[in-house]
């Protein structure tokens, strides 16, 4: 009697019904595009609020037409209120790191490429990677619900610090109801992503194909491969962050409220909880959350530039093991993220050092990049432009790190735009530049037509110089005292700092109308761009050897061989001055 | 850097045999290990509040254990009639009494834990009574939600033995077991802390 299948359980018969083929689909590759979709929209309403809050920034008297519509008491007559302006700024935040930074380096282009590139058929687990997308799409209409109840957003920040997101209305609007969605929404967001890692995981360790050794996969296999297992321990403990915070404020326990709280004239019903709590909790996922965003953009770029140059990385195998030191170390700072919150001195000391640590594979990675980008007869198009303006970011928002790291220097920027300039620089531009090198690099693969060039390179340029326009002067806001998460700056001390503050504002809208640009060439060359072959670029690993889309099963049903690491470039193969993965070229001589 | 000239070797035919994921069940007991840990964690600071007490275990959670224990040997049973039948060819329907008897220990151990809230509220501790008590119920909560998944997971094994399915995977078996006997050491570890912390 047969009793086990002859097929493994990642293998699904090919979608048939609509719903199947583009809604519910079991498609690693479809998947994919969801998640970079919910992106698209994520990231798009995350800058609109940003433009928003620029705008009443340096016009703090100037109405905007329509926002009452949005909410009455939060922008009555158009003109956002300081609370407002601190719903927008959680939304902002939590759009971006979770919907964005999260959804599209890592579960947008992992989905997709990850089990390609390792010559594999489809995620290990299908149903549980549809689960996932699914998961998530719920997690962002719950958080955008809190935009539509009479409460509002929440005011209390990405970071949602207890106590005051822990007892209700009496700590500010938004904090009852919208701050409820808000701890719903990220709990199931984890979920999500829990499933979402494990399926990561799972794939790269037990489909690939033969001959593809974990040191012949392509470096943002890699990087999504080490981001999977970061994913994997973060997410499972900002999920019970998430429900302790729910049980306080649903249920009355107090793991994260004091005694004797007063609070808008009340005392808090609450005993013996602590607020520090929370930070640790949250800061153990909210630091490795950042490698979550960069480590794939790593990788992307990479692979990008290897492409590009056509040369391998001065040492690729120094390079992933640098990334798994980063992703190792990413759990030992969380700490100076608390420098300031009350926590013992001495354990400051103990965070500050690994965090300088981590500069070092930091380094080690940029060093290589640069060595191997010396003399390189790169290829300039708008994929390499990202990917060298990625360089560029992580370099600049980077160095500020190693101010930030040192608890001295930051008792005096914590708080202020510096910080601000810093993470926006190096976790979200650099991670943008990573998602757009990608999109650029993948777009003929996943549609089967190119991009308009001369529109991306348009967009790189405008984008390069509007991004550092922006960020760069937040650092000198920043030394120069200016707090964050003000929504006017009316203070003596401040007044001067104004004129920069336009000059930044206009930037962002510049900047901002700059995407738009890159929104049309996505949509207009997926209806009229030029058909793609199948490897556009002469790359070498193996998602570049099966047809502009690839079928529903990627490899039309045969398991691909393995033959070389990815890195042949320079060579004299069959094809010009590379040979593919799974080509059966070896050298002539060796 | 000198080019290194490649030449074509005699064409290889393609492998047929796609692999199967194994390692996709151990990666999800780590993510539940983690949620765990950080609760734990949570519980070491929290208790530094001092405004710690003290709860004695409702007895029914050692019944409870003892269930929970005996349906791993249950499923372990299963398991081999599973193998034996296999190996003869007969039907796997042989399986199906262990089965079920692993599947009625697990619902017995959810209702025991139900009956241990009720007699913890009998005493007036609820879930925000005091922190312990909080502990107390999100642990147990958090730990029967985990199980649940287990319980679901062998309904569909019962389901597809009772069929006697073709294309019931060996692995869906074995994978549903090191799941069931790891809520049995996780129950295990709570219980300590639990004894030991609250």
């Amino acid at each position: 009697m047969e009793q086990t299948s002859a097929q493994p359980a990642h293998v699904h018969a090919p979608p048939k019904t609509f719903l199947r083929k583009h809604v519910f689909s079991l498609d690693h590759k479809v998947i994919g595009k969801q998640y970079y979709g919910l992106a698209l929209v994520a990231v798009f309403t995350g800058m609109a609020l940003s433009w928003l809050m620029r705008f009443h920034l340096v016009w703090p008297a100037a109405k905007i037409p329509g926002l009452e519509l949005l909410s009455k008491a939060g922008a009555p007559g158009g003109i956002i209120t300081p609370e407002y302006y601190l719903s927008l700024l959680t939304m902002h935040g939590t759009l971006m790191v979770f919907f964005v930074l999260t959804n599209a380096p890592f579960a947008g282009f992992g989905n997709y490429f990850l089990p390609i590139q390792i010559g594999a058929e489809d995620m290990a687990f299908p149903r549980f990677n549809m689960m996932s997308f699914w998961v998530t799409f719920v997690a962002f209409l719950v958080l955008l619900l809190a935009f539509f109840i009479p409460d509002g957003p929440p005011i209390s920040g990405w970071t949602a610090y207890a106590p005051l997101s822990a007892i209700g209305n009496d700590a500010g609007p938004g904090l009852g109801w919208g701050q409820n969605l808000w701890a719903i929404s990220i709990a199931i967001f984890c979920i999500g992503q829990l499933l979402g890692s494990l399926n990561f995981i799972a794939t790269t360790l037990d489909l690939r194909a033969k001959g593809m050794s974990l040191m012949r996969m392509p470096i943002c296999t890699w990087a999504w491969f080490v981001t999977a297992c970061i994913g994997l321990l973060a997410f499972a403990v900002l999920l019970p962050a998430c429900l302790l915070l729910l049980l306080d404020k649903l249920a009355g326990t107090s793991f994260f409220i004091p005694a004797g709280l007063v609070v808008s004239d009340r005392l808090q019903p609450h005993a013996g909880g602590s607020p520090l709590l929370w930070q640790h909790l949250f800061w153990f996922f909210g630091h490795p959350e950042v490698y979550i965003a960069i480590l794939p953009a790593i990788g992307i770029v990479s692979h990008v530039l290897i492409t590009s140059m056509r040369k391998p990385m001065l040492s690729a195998k120094v390079l992933i093991y640098s990334m798994m030191s980063i992703g190792f170390l990413s759990w030992m700072v969380w700490g100076h993220h608390m420098f300031v919150s009350g926590m013992n001195p001495f354990s400051s000391l103990l965070f500050s050092f690994p965090t300088l640590t981590i500069t070092i594979p930091a380094t080690i990675i940029t060093l290589i990049w640069l060595g191997s980008l010396y003399g390189a007869n790169i290829r300039i198009n708008s994929a390499s432009l990202f990917a060298l303006g990625f360089v560029s970011m992580f370099v600049s928002g980077g160095v500020s790190g190693f101010f930030l790291a040192q608890p001295s220097i930051d008792i005096y920027l914590h708080a202020t735009y510096f910080v601000v300039g810093h993470f926006h620089m190096v976790m979200g531009v650099a991670a943008i530049f990573g998602i757009l090198s990608g999109t650029y690099f993948w777009f003929p693969k996943m549609s089967g037509r190119m991009m308009n060039e001369t529109l991306g390179k348009l967009h790189f340029w405008i984008t390069f110089i509007g991004t550092y326009c922006i960020f760069m002067p937040f650092h000198y806001l920043g030394m120069a005292g200016n707090v964050r998460r003000y929504s006017s700056f009316v203070d003596d001390y401040m007044a001067p700092l104004m004129p920069l503050h336009k000059f930044i504002s206009i930037a962002a809208f510049i900047t901002g109308a700059a995407q738009l640009v890159f929104l049309y060439n996505l949509i207009h060359s997926r209806f009229r761009g030029a058909p793609a072959v199948e490897n556009p670029w002469d790359a070498t690993s193996l998602e570049w050897s099966v047809p502009s889309p690839p079928p529903w099963n990627n490899f039309g049903g045969k398991h691909p061989v393995v033959y070389h690491d990815p890195y042949q470039y320079g060579v004299k193969g069959s094809k010009g001055d590379y040979v593919m993965q799974d080509s059966a070229e070896q050298p002539a001589t060796s | 850097m000198a080019t290194t000239t490649y030449a074509p070797l005699p064409a290889q035919t393609r492998s047929l045999a796609a692999p199967t994921s194994r390692s996709g069940i151990w990666v999800g007991i780590f993510a539940i290990t983690m949620f765990f840990a950080a609760f734990t964690s949570a519980l070491s600071v929290r208790q530094g509040s001092g405004d710690w007490s003290h709860i004695t275990i409702p007895s029914i959670m050692y019944a409870n254990t003892l269930a929970l224990l005996l349906s791993s040997v249950t499923t372990e049973l299963s398991r081999r009639s599973i193998t034996k039948s296999q190996a003869s060819g007969s039907a796997m329907r042989a399986a199906l009494p262990w089965l079920g008897v692993t599947l009625l220990l697990g619902v017995a151990f959810v209702v025991g834990q139900y009956l241990a809230w009720r007699e913890l509220a009998a005493r007036g501790l609820y879930l925000a009574t005091n922190p312990n008590s909080s502990f107390l119920y999100v642990f147990t909560a958090a730990h029967v939600l985990h199980l649940l998944g287990g319980i679901a997971g062998l309904l569909y094994l019962g389901v597809r033995v009772a069929a006697d399915s073709t294309t019931l995977r060996r692995s869906s078996f074995d994978n549903t077991a090191i799941y069931w006997h790891f809520m049995g050491v996780l129950w295990l570890y709570l219980l300590v802390v639990i004894g030991i912390r609250l």
